[in-house]
């Protein structure tokens, strides 16, 4: 219904290698969310599923058949783009019905499919308006109803809420979620924002120079981080690395420690002074330069009252210690 | 943010600019006035300015030589079916160039622009011939065909800067959505691109209407358009100027209305985009 | 970068266009070329015969030949420097606040949509006309003798009737390009103590570099090939006075008949012409990266 398998998919513009060799399954219901650095071929990944591209080499199948060289309008997917890409001469009524209309779906038919969609996305009231009419966040839902309207065995997602302010990309992220749980539908979600691929995935897929560093379970990737790309992207603020006879003292030869991890303790192992002190009322980070490590990240959970210049005592967690080799990858144990 | 401009140098702009305005567009000012003076009156070694006894029987007159409005009407059928036929050619070309650009996309606009820089005089020649020998000499068919292909370079041009604009997520989008590559290009593309085409055609039929090397040298009597029928009146002198000045006038009249509203598409069109 | 279907779709809808351009342009020049080395007249037909260079040598030696490039690059030049300079000034002007900008600004473009042919005659008979004309009507009126333009000064006369239908574009696009120009520059340049005149040298001027120079190379593309003014006015005369190579070749060709000798000229005109379109390829091509 909605299972999507890549097997050895290879993507190279002119000669450089973008996508380099991808193997990945997505089950049938299941919200994938992509998520890499700029650059990361996370989007070309997006869009060679979509068939917007080919695969240099390797196989796509979606529900079992092979897709790889089927164009995109026949692979039934649908896909909300970063810039919402609705038609601008077609009021909004018409973009929803648009693939309806493509796929030559009667009149009333179409109709009913629209006004069905419209209500669910909260558009009824503007189903005769332009896009240009309209805000971002309901050219967001306008995108979403155009792609629901098609019934689609999955729904490609690339970065659509990066063009919306803070507080809408919030609202739009729950409704986008919430849709996922009422529909059932595969999705596939494509973000650089790792508190989007947290907050709404069953499955992150951490994409890096065109290869998968690891697919797992947000928390998952947040316990068990499979090597120091994963361990430093999943998580905010940034995961605290440390080299040299630190590490050398628990036998490898990078450690890691969340800020989260870190507690504020006088007779802590590690002692320092305040570099920056940032107080948001329900957390307070700081910045510490701490002797013969260097500077840290520190989370603390409420105010606390440190400023620049305290000199604190710092105790890494028990057991919240993650342990790297020399090629960065996480050592059990 | 607006600046405070003294009024007396505001007033002191304003009367320059406006005198070497009327400096400027005097020659078709004057045009103008003759055709509605006699002959005797347009030839008077006192010229008037506004003075005169104004007639229409200049307009008259030309328009009872049934071969004015023929050659108008010629006009008019090759300046719009060159530009037609050119913008059928050139949308789909223009698409490619735009949305599905490959390594050599530039230097194939580099090449169509070079075609156009071709002095017409260097194929006279054998256009001339290939023509005479096609009996397309003296033809509508045989202009619209050469105007198309003068013109072509231009017309893919303008509508490449204008689909460049076109966000090509736009096309996916349809792509997805089902669409036919050319349901893609005449539900989403042409519909968001009528402004950009609309100017192309805008320019292209003056430029074409104005066209005088082809026009002159590929016409006798019968398919004459009217920069040809115009330079016919070269030869007599004498007691003809206001007659001359009502052809001319009813001549750039239309092309002049076209041409005032295509201003900015004018600068854009012909520069190739680099200036916009 | 898109997939092979669409790209199989572009080459299908590029190919009529590139087709047609490339016949457009290859066919009449090899057979332009060809023609150049017969020995061919319309009016001796079935005498045609290879030749070699000797149209090429008849060209170059015909005592058209020299005045018809001087003329030529009289003409291109004496309009680029008018318009240009004319251009530059008009937008200046143009660009200040002023009362009805809008209509002077119609008035000033008009000339550009006049066809040839109408711009021509209405210069040369009432303007210009040593007896019926409004100028010589001003001259007698001042007690001066009307001046006759077209026998006395043929090319000054060509060139001022061609500036008078260039002066707008080259103001059209000067002025577009002045209009982009930053504005918090200038008032930044302002608050600093530069003056106007500074501001227009150091400011304006580098700004409108590359208009110029686009206004410049293709002002320069049509006017190689000015003809109807010339037919229309002086028909290339007195004697060879007027007689640019466009007209040269025209009437060696239409006039004499003289195919082979034409065709020569015609590709003295091609190579003059590309000479010229390769510094504004390059040119818009740079401008294409931008």
């Amino acid at each position: 219904m909605g299972e999507i398998v890549l097997s050895e998919v290879k993507k190279s513009f002119g000669g450089v290698s973008i996508i380099q060799g991808i193997d990945l399954t997505i089950d049938d219901g299941e919200f994938a969310v992509f998520v890499g650095p700029s650059g990361c071929g996370k989007s070309t990944l997006l869009r060679l599923i979509a068939g917007l591209e080919d695969t240099s080499s390797g196989t796509i199948s979606i529900d079992g058949h092979d897709a790889t060289h089927l164009p995109p309008a026949r692979r039934g997917l649908a896909m909300v783009f970063q810039s919402y890409a609705l038609y601008p001469h077609m009021s909004v009524r018409k973009n929803i019905a648009f693939p309806l209309r493509m796929a030559g779906v009667p009149k009333d038919e179409q109709e009913r499919k629209v006004e069905a969609a419209a209500k669910v996305l909260n558009l009824t009231p503007y189903l005769d308006r332009r896009p240009g009419q309209l805000s971002g966040g309901q050219r967001q839902r306008v995108a979403i109803g155009r792609a629901i309207v098609r019934e689609p065995s999955a729904f490609l997602f690339d970065e659509p809420l990066s063009n919306l302010d803070a507080a809408l990309r919030v609202s739009m992220r729950q409704e986008i979620s919430e849709l996922h749980r009422s529909l059932k539908t595969t999705m596939i979600y494509v973000t650089h924002d790792q508190v989007e691929a947290m907050t709404m995935a069953n499955k992150i897929v951490v994409l890096n120079a065109g290869r998968i560093e690891q697919v797992g379970s947000p928390l998952e990737l947040y316990k068990s981080p499979a090597n120091l790309f994963v361990a430093g992207f999943i998580g905010s603020p940034k995961m605290n690395f440390i080299a040299g006879a630190e590490a050398a003292k628990h036998g490898v030869h990078t450690i890691g420690v969340r800020p989260e991890h870190i507690a504020i303790a006088a007779d802590g192992p590690w002692k320092g002074v305040v570099g920056l002190a940032e107080h948001l009322g329900s957390d307070t980070f700081l910045k510490v330069q701490v002797d013969g490590i260097g500077p840290l990240t520190v989370r603390a959970g409420g105010e606390v009252g440190l400023n620049y210049g305290d000199t604190v005592g710092l105790a890494p967690q028990a057991g919240k210690l993650h342990r790297f080799d020399e090629g960065g990858r996480a050592v059990a144990g | 943010m607006s600046r405070a401009v003294s009024t007396r140098r505001k007033a002191v702009v304003t009367a320059l600019a406006w005198g070497v305005g009327l400096v400027i567009f005097f020659p078709i000012l004057w045009t103008v006035l003759t055709s509605f003076k006699t002959e005797g009156e347009a030839i008077n070694a006192h010229p008037s300015f506004l003075f005169f006894d104004w007639t229409l029987e200049n307009y008259h007159t030309v328009n009872e030589r049934s071969d004015y409005l023929a050659h108008f009407w010629n006009s008019v059928v090759i300046a719009l079916g060159s530009t037609l036929i050119g913008l059928l050619i050139a949308i789909p070309a223009a698409w490619s160039m735009a949305f599905v650009p490959g390594k050599r996309t530039k230097d194939l606009l580099m090449w169509m622009l070079s075609t156009k820089m071709m002095p017409a005089v260097g194929v006279l020649v054998p256009i001339y011939l290939l023509a005479r020998d096609t009996g397309l000499l003296d033809s509508k068919t045989g202009l619209v065909i050469v105007l198309t292909l003068v013109n072509l370079p231009i017309i893919v041009w303008m509508l490449y800067t204008y689909f460049k604009e076109i966000p090509g997520e736009i096309l996916e989008a349809a792509r997805m959505d089902g669409a036919s590559l050319g349901s893609e290009i005449l539900y989403v593309l042409t519909p968001m691109a009528v402004p950009g085409i609309a100017s192309t055609l805008l320019l292209n039929v003056i430029l074409a209407w104005n066209e005088s090397f082809w026009t002159l040298n590929l016409t006798a009597a019968n398919s004459a358009p009217l920069t040809a029928f115009i330079a016919s009146y070269s030869s007599p002198e004498g007691l003809f100027y206001a007659k001359l000045s009502a052809a001319s006038t009813m001549a750039i009249a239309p092309i002049l209305i076209l041409g005032w509203f295509s201003q900015k598409q004018l600068v854009r069109g012909l520069t190739f985009g680099a200036v916009k | 970068m898109a997939t092979q279907a669409s790209q199989t779709a572009s080459r299908l809808m590029l190919s009529p266009a590139v087709l047609l351009l490339f016949l457009w342009m290859i066919v009449p020049l090899g057979m332009t070329i060809y023609f150049s080395f017969l020995r061919f007249n319309l009016l001796m037909p079935g005498t045609e015969a290879f030749t070699g260079f000797e149209n090429y040598v008849y060209f170059f030696t015909d005592p058209a030949f020299w005045p018809a490039l001087a003329n030529t690059l009289t003409l291109v030049l004496g309009v680029l420097v008018i318009t240009v300079i004319g251009g530059v000034a008009l937008a200046v002007l143009l660009d200040q606040p002023m009362w009805g900008q809008g209509i002077v600004r119609v008035l000033v473009i008009a000339p550009f949509f006049v066809m040839p042919s109408v711009s021509a005659l209405v210069w040369k008979n009432m303007l210009m006309n040593p007896v019926n004309g409004l100028f010589a009507a001003f001259a007698r009126g001042l007690g001066l003798e009307p001046f006759d333009f077209f026998a006395d000064a043929p090319l000054a006369s060509i060139i001022v009737i061609v500036a008078w239908q260039w002066l707008p574009f080259a103001t059209l696009i000067l002025l577009t390009a002045m209009q982009s120009l930053d504005r918090e520059q200038m008032e930044a340049a302002e608050m600093d103590g530069a003056g106007p005149f500074w501001r227009f040298l150091h400011l304006t001027v580098p700004h409108l570099t590359r208009a110029t120079t686009v206004v410049v190379l293709i002002q320069t593309i049509f006017l190689l090939s000015v003809f109807a003014e010339i037919l229309v006015t002086t028909n290339g005369g007195p004697g060879t006075a007027s007689t640019t190579l466009t007209f040269l070749v025209y009437m060696q060709s239409m006039l004499q008949f003289d195919v082979g000798l034409g065709s020569a000229g015609g590709i003295v005109a091609v190579i003059l012409a590309n000479i010229v379109a390769i510094f504004l390829m390059r040119m818009i091509g740079r401008n294409l990266e931008a």
